[in-house]
């Protein structure tokens, strides 16, 4: 960031050497605008591998960065909805983008984005469709399973039933949705919602979830920098 | 089978099988009762000639839950010299039960786990650890085989049968090796800290990564769940004797340290009764009492 202004993003699949991953993200960062390493003048990492990160850098909860990062964008944000990879996060904040009260779920791949990738697999369609896919859907078929290893098992079934892959895709995004819902409950829910994290890009979620929670839902451009835009504020104060 | 597996890979596929005891004539019998267990993954059935054991079958449960009962049934039949027709009563137990076509009743596999439990050790049985396919259940049980209290986890595949097959597959290890290949390890290392299982295989591939050996990783993953296990059966309450029925049961990597953080030695299998029969084998003594009862 320059003063007020975003300059530029980059994101890269973690892998294997997430060192490496981080430094080649840092890289591509640079060179959208053609600066130096030497140009920037603070950096903030966060997120679940910060520790890893090889900057002498400031090191921030996501939690923090996820509220300071909403609050820039909508500051009427108050409860935030962050559905990761791996993990997923609500946390609601004051109108300064302080953090009040937070839920997490790391322990289950049922919560997180993980269950999408593994549901499309077993529909053997691309993580990509999985949204066009589940608005086009007619029907509503409930599934049983929460456990991502039985849901796998339980859509398979579906499609021996002859299910459309539609419903399918939909029962899929209807159950993750349920659950970020109960997790949003467990802080308090106020007006406006924003819904940040990769899974945010996913339309067929995105509608889920608002049907689950009944509200309305505000998603910005490019959800899954939040934390990384909080991260770059928090610096610079 | 050894064959069959290392050309498809299936390493979560264990051996299905059948056996007739000899020296069992049912063609004197007063009553021939069965037992049909259908799991969520495997099928158990059992037949017994006033209530001596004359023959058991297990396999895998496929898409149709009648279809894998009749299969069972008709391998345990095979051999003896009699149809389902000689058979007076059957009852149904296990997470597929209400699709066994020929059953005259449906019994729950916690009931017919203590029963069977009962049958195969004998009376001093307290505590049942059930370790299926799908699910975990520990059960407390009096001398006479009934179900005084039991608790079970069917919503999550860690310390499932189902959870060690995934691990079976990602570390191209059989099944059945799994337990053995755990223990060679000199020291335990820390067990494996995520529980659910989706992320215990990415905590798998980043320890292989790091040079760990797949003896370790093995070790890391059974003391996860041996914990797991524990934690439910120490919310029931462990009381002696304790035994541990279905398939798990097989595996000695996890059975062994379970019985070290528990602190109970299990009482290990009778007359090479299969643990995972306990459900049919209660099943068919509960078609033994009910036959006698409409006579």
């Amino acid at each position: 960031m320059g003063g007020n202004q975003i300059l530029s993003k980059s994101k890269r699949q973690c892998g294997f050497d997430q060192k490496a991953a981080i430094e080649k993200t840092v890289e591509d960062l640079l060179l959208e605008v053609g600066l130096s390493y030497a140009d920037i003048t603070h950096v903030t990492t966060t997120g679940a591998g910060k520790a890893l990160s090889p900057y002498p850098a400031n090191k921030i909860s996501i939690v923090m960065a996820d509220a300071v990062g909403c609050n820039f964008l909508f500051p009427s944000a108050r409860t935030i909805i962050d559905v990761g990879a791996e993990n997923s996060l609500t946390v609601s904040c004051t109108e300064k983008g302080k953090v009040i009260d937070f839920a997490l779920s790391d322990k289950c791949a049922a919560g997180s984005g993980t269950f999408i990738e593994a549901m499309a697999r077993a529909l053997e369609v691309k993580l990509e469709e999985m949204g066009p896919l589940s608005l086009r859907s007619k029907s509503n078929i409930p599934m049983n399973s929460q456990c991502t290893i039985f849901a796998e098992s339980e859509v398979v079934s579906l499609i021996h039933g002859k299910a459309p892959k539609t419903d399918i895709a939909r029962a899929i995004h209807d159950s993750i949705a349920n659950r970020i819902a109960s997790l949003t409950h467990r802080v308090r829910i106020q007006k406006d919602l924003v819904l940040i994290g990769g899974v945010a890009l996913n339309s067929g979620f995105v509608d889920s979830l608002r049907r689950a929670l009944g509200v309305e839902l505000l998603v910005p451009d490019g959800p899954e920098f939040v934390g990384a835009l909080g991260a770059a504020l928090t610096r610079r104060e | 089978m050894r064959g069959r597996r290392e050309m498809t890979q299936e390493y979560w596929r264990w051996p299905e099988y059948r056996r007739t005891i000899h020296g069992v004539d049912w063609t004197k019998a007063q009553i021939v009762s069965g037992g049909v267990d259908v799991g969520a993954v495997s099928s158990k059935a059992a037949l017994l000639v006033d209530r001596k054991i004359l023959a058991y079958s297990i396999a895998r449960t496929g898409s149709s839950s009648p279809y894998s009962a009749s299969k069972v049934m008709d391998w345990a039949l095979e051999g003896t010299g009699m149809t389902l027709s000689n058979v007076q009563y059957v009852v149904g137990t296990g997470y597929g039960r209400v699709n066994v076509p020929f059953a005259k009743k449906t019994i729950t596999e916690i009931s017919c786990h203590a029963r069977g439990a009962n049958y195969i050790w004998g009376p001093t049985v307290r505590t049942i650890l059930d370790m299926g396919g799908q699910d975990c259940k520990a059960i407390r049980s009096d001398e006479n085989g009934k179900v005084t209290n039991f608790l079970m986890n069917d919503r999550c595949a860690a310390g499932t049968g189902r959870g060690v097959e995934v691990i079976a597959d990602l570390m191209s290890v059989p099944i059945e090796e799994i337990g053995p290949t755990s223990l060679k390890v000199e020291k335990d290392p820390e067990p494996i800290s995520t529980t659910c299982v989706v992320f215990a295989k990415s905590a798998a591939i980043t320890l292989l990564r790091k040079g760990w050996s797949k003896e370790m990783v093995l070790a890391a993953y059974c003391s996860a769940m041996a914990g797991r296990v524990a934690e439910l059966l120490r919310r029931v309450g462990v009381e002696k004797d304790f035994v541990i029925t279905g398939g798990i049961s097989k595996n000695i990597g996890i059975v062994k340290r379970l019985e070290d953080i528990i602190g109970i030695k299990s009482l290990s299998a009778r007359n090479e009764l299969d643990p995972a029969l306990a459900g049919a084998i209660g099943a068919a003594l509960f078609a033994w009492d009910l036959c006698l009862k409409k006579d």
